[in-house]
């Protein structure tokens, strides 16, 4: 049996888990997926807002404030990539010139620091390829960017290496409470136990809050089309370009990503499920929209499109309570945007608030809350790269060549927390694959490795887990 | 190793090797070849199908066939090989920085580079390709590689995007290891491919090309289940109502290939956003001194034969470099006239020796066609051709007294007759 149970893999989950194992107490997390970071966390704009453009006095103000203030400390703490690169929120109309004051005033009620209003021509010394149709801008100078899926499996795993356990495939089907032990079942029949449940499942978390017999939680889903763009234009936009928000919400981005591609996205589009397919509609309006803010984006430079699912709460508000019908489930529910920004400051709040009124917290004194820095080996001095491989000479020698990645660094993701089980898996904890070839040249390696460290017949090499074998036999 | 070398060859598929030898030959000695797969001969190790050399050997030979003609000329040679060695960047000046298990990450110098890192496949996601992302969405060099290299069977049941030379060799390859091909599509009104690959990997194994299609949507959550293709119109636009679907496990997307130049471009060397390879002189000098580009990393070929012939072109024009034979360049540019997508080289030196033997493709089919090189109003050259298709590389050879005694650019154009 466990003190607490952490339910859902997603960046709220992982940075709540690690929060968790500052303390003596034994937890674990339980992921429905073959993987930890498979819902929105792993599908998002990677923006780490300001906090302008959440309503005074919501929870995702007050956490996007602090989130964003904690974002780079955390993200450094773990070996991720983070960008102070500001954010611009970029007005076409009178009417938007308007809005952009009240969302000024807005920031400046939620605690925000650093934003100025800009002319049309300080605009465009920022930003060179900004449309002639823009007037002027909001420059949130705190707005940076962050590797989403970076930020959620380092934090998971660092949680492991203090100390954590992980259960994936462990689908949440059933919670029983007696004696004030939760008993939690997955689909396929296992069960874990524990005195804390803390409710971190995204879209199913008002599932979850609905096993329990608490059906005050509502989670809907709002689907999310984007394009990505090769490193090559990675310099076309440095900021993060918004256009002025309206009442359908903050609409399409262009911005920088951490590992400097160019993003652009999302569509918006209410869905029942968590169906990821991308659509040519989807994809047109992204791209008309992106041409209205930009000159010449350099589309021809596409590598791949994708979709995310934002999972809102019927409130409109971050849901970080104990739930009213059942003592000892936490919720962390209805975390769409900035939830990714405020992940450090909510798993704080959960875990000092929230647990503590349950479970006397004492200090671990043998945290270690830092990733090792030779983490992306890209990053490294010339001089380091060269100990390391002399020490493991597989550092040597690179895999994917589109974004360098050593063989090195795709054995140690297969083996350490938490352990890549596939081509995907490998592909979200080093970037083998997620580079201009997309894939085409690594896969073969990648998955060769894979059954090497796993001792598993090639043909039982996954992208995705089971049912999605790369190949189908053998060849003549 | 040494830390410094007269020529740097980047690449060891069937371009650096022939620019290696090349280079020995024309007397330059002090050569190393920098590899990353672990042994030479780049992409033509997995094509393993005949039809290779007919032009060189006047034979057909496979392409571990036509690769081991060339390994062994630089191995008689004693040529310094580096394999498994990655090159990470490049820069003006000609450091060029690589690595590998045993030395690390280290730098070499060089007196002239050779480029000759070749290109990739276009993947599904440049297409913007709707619908899910499962596993059976391979590009068909990678399928290539599983069947042929790592012995596996990518899938059953296949549709195939692109009737480029690689895909149409893959609906062949695919059939004879017992899949079933349903289709090729092919989003233009013609195939890019070889004639003689169509008729050899479509015609006889009856599977249908249908032009002027595309595949609108992928299905299939973990594993493709299927495709939706649609016609296309006069804009490469989908036209709706004309949604065909076909089950299948497997989709190759042979969509166009890339010349690879991260490293051309790390170095500050100007590519043609034409070719997406270096601009070159018809030395294949680049812009950047003493840096030579051949195969297809300069330009996609058709056929290795003509790679070959690049490339020792380059290879002797790098030891000329080395040798110190340079003078000033006098430079006229050629001009991609009428229905012209493409000419290489793109700059011309007058004071240059030898005659020049322009490679360019054309942006549609054409019938009864002339070929024209003119300066001016000056007709250089005049050459009729029954057809000219974009998926075969043209060929038209410039007399020396005429590049020297031009008077402003040349331009090449392609007309109808009527
Ligand atoms: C399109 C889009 C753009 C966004 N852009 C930004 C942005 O720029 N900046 C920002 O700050 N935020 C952004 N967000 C919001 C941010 O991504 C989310 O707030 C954040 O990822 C939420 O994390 P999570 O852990 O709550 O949810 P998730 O990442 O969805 O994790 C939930 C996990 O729970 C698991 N689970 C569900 N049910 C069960 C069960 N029954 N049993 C076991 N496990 C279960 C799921 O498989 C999943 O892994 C965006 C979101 C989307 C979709």
């Amino acid at each position: 049996m466990f003190d607490v149970i952490v339910i859902g893999g997603g960046v709220i989950g992982g940075a709540v888990l690690r929060e968790l194992t500052k303390y003596k107490i034994s937890v674990c997390m339980l992921e429905k997926e073959n993987d930890v970071c498979m819902g929105q966390s792993k599908a998002n704009s990677g923006i780490v807002h300001a906090g302008f453009d959440a309503a005074e006095g919501s929870l995702k103000a007050k956490f996007n404030v602090a989130g964003n203030k904690m974002m780079p400390a955390y993200a450094e703490e773990l070996g991720v990539k983070y960008v102070n690169n500001g954010s611009l929120v970029v007005a076409f109309s009178q009417e938007d010139l308007k809005t952009l004051q009240v969302l000024k005033a807005r920031g400046e009620t939620n605690g925000v620091t650093d934003m100025e209003i800009i002319s049309k021509e300080e605009l465009r010394a920022l930003e060179p390829h900004i449309s002639e149709n823009a007037l002027g801008a909001l420059h949130a100078k705190t707005g940076g960017i962050v590797c989403p899926y970076g930020l959620t499996i380092a934090a998971i795993g660092n949680a492991m290496d203090n100390g954590a356990k992980l259960y994936t495939d462990f689908e949440v089907v059933d919670m029983q409470k007696q004696d004030g032990v939760f008993t939690l079942t997955a689909k396929d029949g296992r069960t874990e136990q524990a005195k804390l449940v803390i409710n971190c499942a995204g879209l199913g978390s008002g599932k979850i809050a609905a096993l329990a017999g608490d059906s005050d939680i509502v989670v809907k889903g709002r689907r999310g089309e984007y394009i990505l763009l090769d490193r090559e234009s990675g310099d076309f936009v440095s900021h993060t370009l918004f256009f002025t928000p309206t009442q359908k919400g903050k609409g399409i981005l262009v911005t920088q990503t951490a590992d400097n591609n160019i993003l652009l996205g999302p569509t918006s589009e209410e869905v029942e499920t968590g169906n990821t397919d991308t659509t040519a509609d989807g994809l047109a309006f992204v791209i008309q929209k992106v041409n209205a803010m930009v000159n010449n984006p350099p589309l021809y430079n596409t590598i791949t499109s994708f979709t995310g699912v934002r999972a809102y709460s019927t409130r409109h508000d971050f849901i970080l309570e104990e739930s009213k019908h059942v003592a000892g489930l936490l919720h962390c529910a209805g975390i769409e945007s900035p939830g990714l920004t405020s992940a450090p400051a909510i798993a704080k709040y959960v875990v000092e608030e929230l647990v503590s009124k349950h479970i006397d917290l004492q200090k671990n004194e043998n945290f270690q809350g830092k990733r090792k820095a030779e983490y992306f080996f890209k990053q490294l001095s010339v001089e380091e790269q060269n100990a390391l491989i002399r020490k493991d000479p597989s550092y040597g020698r690179i895999v994917c060549r589109c974004e360098q990645i050593t063989e090195g660094e795709i054995v140690r993701a297969i083996r350490e927390n938490p352990p890549a089980k596939n081509i995907d898996a490998v592909k979200r904890r080093t970037r083998a694959g997620m580079g201009r070839c997309q894939g085409g040249f690594c896969q073969p390696f990648v998955a060769e490795l894979i059954a090497k460290q796993q001792g598993i017949p090639f043909e039982q090499v996954t992208k995705n887990g089971k049912g999605s074998e790369i190949v189908v036999g053998v060849s003549k | 190793m040494k830390n410094a070398y007269d020529i740097v060859i980047i690449g060891g598929g069937p371009a650096g090797l022939a620019a290696a030898i090349a280079a020995y030959d024309a007397g330059v000695k002090d050569i190393l070849i920098l590899e990353r797969e672990d042994r030479l001969g780049g992409i033509l190790n997995q094509c393993i199908h005949n039809g290779f050399g007919l032009t060189r050997f006047k034979e057909s030979l496979s392409g571990p066939e036509y690769a081991a003609r060339f390994i062994d000329e630089v191995e008689k040679r004693a040529i310094e090989v580096l394999t498994q060695t990655t090159v990470l960047s490049l820069t003006k000046d000609k450091t060029v920085t690589a690595i590998n298990t045993e030395y690390g990450v280290f730098t070499v110098q060089a007196k002239a580079v050779v480029l000759a890192m070749g290109c990739r496949e276009r993947s599904r996601g440049a297409l913007n390709v709707a619908g899910s992302r499962p596993a059976g969405v391979y590009s068909a060099g990678t399928a290539q590689k599983y069947v042929n290299i790592k012995g596996y069977l990518p899938g059953k049941s296949v549709v195939i995007l692109g009737s480029g030379d690689i895909g149409l060799i893959m609906a062949r390859r695919m059939t004879l290891e017992g899949a079933k091909v349903h289709a090729v599509c092919e989003i233009m009104p013609y195939s890019s491919g070889l004639k003689r690959n169509i008729a050899q990997c479509l015609d006889d194994f009856d599977i249908p090309l249908y032009l002027n299609h595309t595949i609108t949507k992928i299905e299939g959550d973990k594993r493709v289940t299927g495709v939706v293709v649609s016609k296309v119109d006069e804009n490469r636009k989908p036209i709706k109502g004309t949604e065909m679907h076909f089950d299948c496990d497997t989709v190759l997307f042979s969509v166009g290939l890339i010349p690879e130049n991260e490293l051309t471009k790390s170095a500050g060397i100007d590519l043609s956003p034409r070719t997406r390879g270096a601009v070159v002189y018809q030395n294949r000098e680049t812009l950047v001194d003493g840096v030579f580009a051949c195969g297809n990393v300069l330009q996609v070929h058709d056929l290795v034969d003509f790679v070959s012939e690049e490339s020792e072109l380059a290879g002797v024009s790098a030891a000329k470099y080395v040798l110190g034979e340079r003078e000033e360049k006098d430079v006229i540019d050629v001009v991609n006239g009428k229905n012209v997508s493409y000419v290489i080289p793109q700059k011309l030196d007058k004071k240059a020796s030898g005659n020049v033997k322009l490679f360019f493709r054309a942006t549609g089919t054409f019938r009864n066609c002339v070929i024209t090189a003119k300066c001016g109003d000056t007709v250089l050259l005049q050459r009729k051709k029954q057809i000219v298709v974009p998926g075969e590389m043209e060929t038209l050879l410039l007399a020396q007294a005429k590049i020297a005694a031009a008077q402003g650019n040349i331009e090449i154009t392609l007309e109808e007759q009527a």
